[in-house]
């Protein structure tokens, strides 16, 4: 039996470039197809729900395919999984609906400064592969908190982990779904609490059958329709605006048309010098040092988020896990470095629409898709969502001393809005907007996914099974963590509807508190052998406690900021006091035992089997 | 044995620090000079933008893959490397 499901897993994973290049070239057909049919006159709503429906049912089929009920399969995957593939699983694992849809809307409003984002979430990749994965894979943990369990021995590290886990996991998580509601809304003109659940129900029919084996075919899928969705419409504006298509070359002579353009407003009094921030100059949104900050923040959370780093779990040896790390920031950079494409091309397109004087009256016949967004309240005209030009006119009659012409202090765009407008902007045909739509979905989807496994994977394994009742069997444990899976993902969808937060704030968040409640354990736990359980321990608990405490206390209660660091770097804070803690202590405490320096030396070496041996983790060693 | 697996880690440890360093450098200290970097221009871009944008980045993912395979070396070296 065993032998049969290797063999029929070896197939597959044999073929793996023939079954996702089948698959590749059937989504462009299926674009074309779709693309020929709305030639024909099909209706755009059918687009819609055609691109939404059909990458939803793959999906789903490729998570029932990879249905599993072996603990192996369903915690890590068998551990088989392709450096190269893993690299794409991590690649859209990593990339949510923040990345796709609202990073190129924060480089467009931020500027430069913006940049702090896609600096932060491509550089902590460097600290995975150098100080982490590798190790944590050569431990052969099931997850991140069976690490701490076993390297500051017992319970309360196992415990202090799984609750950092849960709680940056699932802040991160409400993000996600949120932002799968938000297209689902769009494209399908859903009620956005139905449209939350629909989201929620095509995660779980990807992820409840078969673990983190389904989670990672599905997410190999999903970065191949998110990559595509992402670079199509981008490459084609290029390409139709500067006759070449590769946007990231382009957009250089984007970003020196807009200098020109914002001279020139300011110059007609078309732009307040108090409101308008040139795009190319740096510290207008934040300074200097909130800028740094922010990138530490973002790259040392990459570092400690356990969705990313069980990904590492899975590849066949600690070789694998190095190289996997490479091709993941290979497959995250495709997207980051387009994004600020996306982000000059709308805003030429913007400041030459306000440099051409248009009346606001005119604005439908010159700038059409202002209105389409303005009508999910993604865009503003005078104070006064777009919803029409007759409301918009209205709204600018009443500022004193309008003359009539768009002005740039007039416009605010939110920040959602630039992706999805793209195609409309280029005016692309409808179903490039479809893509579009099912990549957001993807990234969404995809991320969320990876999110709620590892929270069910922390309540089964962490703390029922090793905490609770370390008898249970394999079947008891696989079951439950399904049902975790369901009653998480109620609670998370749940918290989306009545609690509306700022996306970008709460991934801030979950960055800074993972950052700050596990990074310097893991850290030390491989780099010191010094390091104590005690140490461990008060460094975790103070690091996560201080960072949480910032940022409630900022956010809601009014502390002033401590030396000026803001709420979105709260992690700086809780990095030095772990740091600071758990070296101090542990150079006070008992060193650890002979048995664990040697467990440490096993875990920095390669070769060898894996530390933890457990009874069914066999396959960890080969 | 012991020394083996030290001059391992040594040689580990020491590719650890220059990426590191490589690290600190494309993720803050080219940055600090922005300032001075936007008065020059590549593919028309403002110099210190273009790095933030593009080139810090482009750094990190040839780092990466530097950086696995400088790590395999040393695994073979002092054979470390896991069985193929």
């Amino acid at each position: 039996m065993a032998a049969q499901t290797a063999s029929g897993k070896r197939g597959f994973l044999e073929n793996l470039g023939k079954i996702y290049g089948l698959y590749t070239g059937g989504f462009f057909a299926f674009v074309i197809v779709l693309a020929v049919l709305e030639q024909m006159g099909l209706d755009r709503r059918f687009i819609g729900y055609g691109f939404v429906f059909l990458t939803l049912a793959v999906y789903a089929v490729i998570g029932i395919l990879s249905r599993t009920m072996e603990a192996g399969e369903y915690y890590v995957a068998g551990r088989t999984v392709p450096a190269f593939y893993n690299g794409m699983a991590t690649g859209s694992d990593w990339m949510s609906a923040a990345s796709f849809i609202g990073m190129a809307g924060n480089l467009y409003l931020q500027g430069y400064d913006g940049l702090a984002f896609v600096l932060g979430w491509t550089g902590g990749y460097v600290l995975v592969a150098i100080l982490i994965a590798p190790f944590l894979r050569k431990f052969g943990a099931y997850t991140v908190p069976d690490f701490f369990s076993e390297r500051y021995g017992g319970g309360l590290a196992r415990f202090l982990a799984v609750i950092v886990l849960i709680v940056c996991s699932f802040t991160y998580v409400v993000a996600q779904i949120r932002g799968t509601g938000l297209i689902a809304q769009q494209f399908l003109d859903m009620d956005y609490n139905v449209a939350v659940y629909v989201g929620l129900g095509g995660i779980l029919l990807c992820s409840m059958l078969g673990g983190m084996k389904a989670v990672t075919w599905t997410q190999v899928a999903q970065y191949i329709v998110l990559i595509i969705a992402y670079l199509t419409p981008v490459i084609i504006l290029s390409a139709k605006k500067f006759n070449i298509p590769v946007p990231q070359i382009t957009y250089g002579s984007a970003i020196q048309q807009i200098t020109e353009l914002e001279q020139s407003m300011l110059k007609a009094g078309l732009a307040d010098p108090k409101v308008l921030k040139p795009h190319a100059t740096p510290f207008l949104v934040r300074d200097a040092m909130n800028y740094f900050l922010l990138i530490l923040c973002l790259m040392v959370g990459t570092a400690s988020l356990p969705h990313i780093l069980m990904r590492y779990f899975t590849t066949p040896s600690v070789r694998d896990a190095r190289r996997s790390v490479a091709w993941s920031l290979f497959f995250i950079f495709l997207l980051y470095f387009t994004a600020p494409a996306y982000a000059a091309f709308a805003k030429l397109e913007v400041y030459t629409l306000i440099n051409k004087k248009v009346a606001i009256a005119d604005l439908a016949k010159e700038a059409n898709w202002l209105f389409t967004y303005g009508k999910y309240g993604l865009v503003k005209i005078c104070g006064a969502n777009a919803t029409g030009v007759d409301a918009v006119v209205a709204a600018c009659q009443k500022i004193a001393g309008h003359g009539g012409f768009l002005r740039h202090q007039d416009l605010a765009i939110h920040a959602d809005s630039i992706v999805l407008s793209t195609p409309e902007i280029a005016k692309l045909p409808y179903v490039i907007t479809g893509l579009v739509a099912a990549g957001g979905l993807a990234a969404a989807l995809s991320t969320a996914d990876g999110l709620l496994l590892a929270i069910a994977n922390a309540l089964s394994h962490d703390l029922y099974y090793k905490l609770i009742a370390p008898n249970s069997s394999t079947a008891t444990r696989l079951i439950l963590s399904r049902i975790l899976l369901l009653v998480v993902a109620v609670i998370a969808a749940w918290c989306a509807t009545w609690f509306p937060p700022d996306i970008l704030i709460l991934v801030s968040w979950a960055f800074s508190l993972a950052a700050a409640g596990l990074f310097p354990a893991l850290v030390l736990g491989v780099w010191w052998k010094g390091a104590t359980t005690t140490g461990a321990v008060l460094g975790m608990a103070a690091g996560f406690l201080v960072t949480g405490a910032y940022m409630i206390g900022t956010h809601w209660y009014k502390w002033p900021l401590w030396y000026g660091v803001s709420n979105l770097s709260a992690g700086t804070f809780g990095l030095i006091v772990g740091f600071a803690t758990i070296i101090i202590v542990s150079l006070c405490t008992k060193k650890p035992s002979a048995e664990v320096q040697a467990m440490i030396d096993a875990t920095r070496r390669p070769r060898g089997d894996a530390i933890i041996k457990d009874k069914d983790a066999a396959i960890a060693a080969h | 044995m012991a020394e083996k697996g030290d001059r391992y880690w040594a040689r580990t440890s020491t590719l650890m620090w220059i990426m590191l360093i490589l690290w600190l450098f494309f993720s803050f200290g080219v940055h600090m000079f922005v300032d001075k970097l936007n008065a020059f221009s590549f593919l028309g871009f403002p110099l210190g933008f273009y790095m933030a944008a593009q080139g810090s980045l482009i750094a990190f993912v040839v780092m990466l893959f530097v950086f696995a395979k400088r790590q395999e070396t040393i695994d073979t070296e002092e054979g470390e490397a896991e069985d193929a």
